[in-house]
């Protein structure tokens, strides 16, 4: 436990770090004292354009969209009370991505850069709401996670179907980016449009972690020291919904970044829902940046996609944990 | 001083009536068990007086307010609720789960305020889990758990305490420890409503007993004025022998 300290100053020291190495490293490496000098301003205009155009924001929106994912995983674990809980397991991603296609599909976006975003967020907050309404009827994990699988699978079978009926290959490839995920090509406006949705579901998030703490010992007995359930229930809810929506809108799907940090960071802080909020996020973020680092580096012919990647690593683990656990919670 | 007045309370699930016409009162310095056989309603009785429920007729006061109009926090500062124990989610801390017990005033774990680490150090204390607070919860027997919970429900420090089984599926030793400890949570002035199983030990234990079946209270006293043989048989079913403060079953009825 005396390393728990360290944990939050030193993932964000990490994240700052791998952050700035992205941005050294790309098809032409940039040495760190160039980077350094475009950061501030200087240096060549070059330099300047690639690192603040391209790999900075590129990198800012892996590590954003990790750490919403890996903070909506961590608080849904702490609401459900299982470790398998993550936003792309449980179909918010699918869902949330369905809708921004659609709103690609019938040209809504043209209306204003914030439909896309919002279609997403809406998106989010239908599964999600859907998920804790059979929450409230059902007290079985293993229902709820297979509610998720059918929403997950019900969004894939209709994003077949836009892709099916695309009108050209144009709308065909940037559905293919939706469903796989990606933060290639991503500028600080698209950043913009996400981030107070994102920062907004994050602070609702961190504000129901103390609730979530107290569902530990199970929904009565958290009644019973003094838990709002419903309301519980409804911000957790709310602030995965809006924070997954944003990253979802920012990347696409990215599924199971939202497991493997969590669990990861669990048994630095004792196990406690509240305390891995924070660190979950970090490291979901660093992962993310990693991975994004990953894509740009390994030679193919077309740029591997970061969902893709993620998940690679990510549904590995999930099967792990899901084999791993014992049978007494459910 | 903060009492727990139920009146009338009754409570119906769709069709099935669960609670009916139910009044009763627990104040501190009382040590209370609530007897009944399976699905006698304890558990609703509970529920309906602690405003977890809404009660179908009737209201539950705690230190005059309506129980269904409080807000959980200051509920759970006078009264501490301990339910039928469940496993828990995680396999937390010994410590961080007996600290969870200070929720309702407003303890966010791993930063605990000075009272509030106090106020666990003294439950710990209490429940002799000393040894035993940096464990994680998963490692802990029946009898451990049992006493981490308890420990919890101290925390609070609150004036009442309702305990539901809390002695469920411990051997006889164990039994008595975790009464002793809601005897002695009673002797530092604090009213205990607990329900329990063993009508020896209730009868040991508590200064008064309510007796419950089919959803009703049926008596409400002292264990020498409502035990007895007739009693066991309305109320359980069961043959029984009284002798002094010795109860011995014979059989079903």
């Amino acid at each position: 436990m005396s390393g728990t300290r360290w944990l939050v100053p030193g993932l964000a020291v990490a994240s700052v770090l791998t952050i700035f190495a992205a941005c050294l490293i790309g098809s032409t490496p940039l040495p760190a004292d160039r980077v350094f000098a475009a950061f501030f301003g200087s240096g060549e205009v070059g330099d300047r354009l690639v690192v603040w155009s391209i790999r900075l924001p590129r990198a800012l929106a892996a590590f954003l969209v990790g750490a919403a994912l890996g903070l909506s995983g961590a608080a849904l674990q702490g609401l459900l009370r299982n470790p398998l809980a993550e936003p792309g397991v449980l179909g918010v991603s699918a869902t949330a991505s369905l809708a921004a296609t659609f709103s690609l599909y019938y040209g809504l976006v043209s209306l204003s850069p914030w439909i896309l975003p919002l279609a997403a967020i809406l998106g989010a907050l239908a599964a999600t709401s859907l998920l804790a309404l059979a929450a409230i009827r059902t007290r079985s994990v293993v229902t709820l996670i297979l509610i998720g699988v059918g929403l997950s699978s019900f969004a894939g079978a209709v994003m077949s179907l836009l892709m099916n009926l695309a009108p050209n290959p144009f709308s065909l490839s940037d559905m293919i980016n939706w469903m796989l995920g990606s933060v290639a090509n991503r500028s600080f406006d698209e950043i913009g449009f996400a981030l107070p949705f994102l920062i907004s579901g994050s602070i609702i998030l961190l504000a129901t972690g103390r609730g979530l703490s107290a569902l530990t010992l199970g929904e009565e007995a958290a009644s019973g020291i003094g838990l709002n359930l419903r309301n519980q229930r409804i911000f957790t809810v709310l602030g995965a919904g809006l924070a997954t929506g944003a990253s979802v809108a920012l990347a696409g799907a990215i599924g199971f970044v939202g497991i493997v940090a969590p669990h990861l960071i669990r048994p630095f802080v004792g196990y406690d829902p509240a305390r891995s909020l924070v660190p979950s996020a970090l490291l979901a973020g660093l992962f993310l940046v990693v991975a994004d680092i990953g894509v740009r580096i390994i030679p193919a012919d077309n740029e591997l996609k970061l969902g893709v990647v993620a998940a690679l690593i990510g549904a590995p683990v999930f099967v792990w944990i899901a084999t791993r656990r014992r049978a007494v919670h459910d | 001083m903060t009492e727990l007045v139920a009146k009338n309370i009754g409570l119906k699930s769709q069709d099935a009536t669960l609670i009916e016409a139910a009044s009763f009162r627990l104040a501190p310095g009382e040590f209370v068990a609530l007897l009944g056989p399976n699905g006698a309603g304890k558990t609703s009785l509970i529920r309906a007086s602690l405003g977890l429920e809404k009660p179908s007729a009737g209201t539950a006061t705690l230190g005059g307010e309506d129980t269904c109009r409080l807000d959980p926090m200051s509920r759970a500062r006078s009264v501490a609720y301990l339910p039928q124990i469940r496993p828990l989610a995680w396999p937390n801390i010994v410590r961080d789960v007996v600290a969870l017990g200070r929720f309702s005033s407003g303890a966010a774990l791993g930063r605990l305020k000075d009272d509030d680490a106090r106020a666990v150090e003294r439950a710990i204390e209490a429940c002799d889990l000393s040894g035993l607070a940096a464990r994680r919860a998963d490692t802990l027997s029946g009898g451990e758990l049992a006493r981490m919970h308890c420990a919890r429900a101290f925390a609070a420090e609150a004036p009442l305490l309702i305990a539901d089984e809390p002695t469920a599926a411990l051997d006889p030793r164990h039994q008595f420890r975790i009464l002793d400890l809601l005897a002695d949570y009673v002797a530092r002035g604090g009213g205990a409503l607990v329900v329990l199983h063993d009508v020896q030990l209730a009868a040991r234990y508590a200064s008064r007993l309510i007796w419950m079946k089919d959803g009703r209270i049926c008596a409400d006293g002292s264990p020498s004025d409502t035990l007895s043989a007739k009693r066991l048989a309305d109320i359980y079913g069961v043959r029984a022998q009284i002798d002094g403060t010795v109860i011995s079953m014979e059989g079903p009825v």
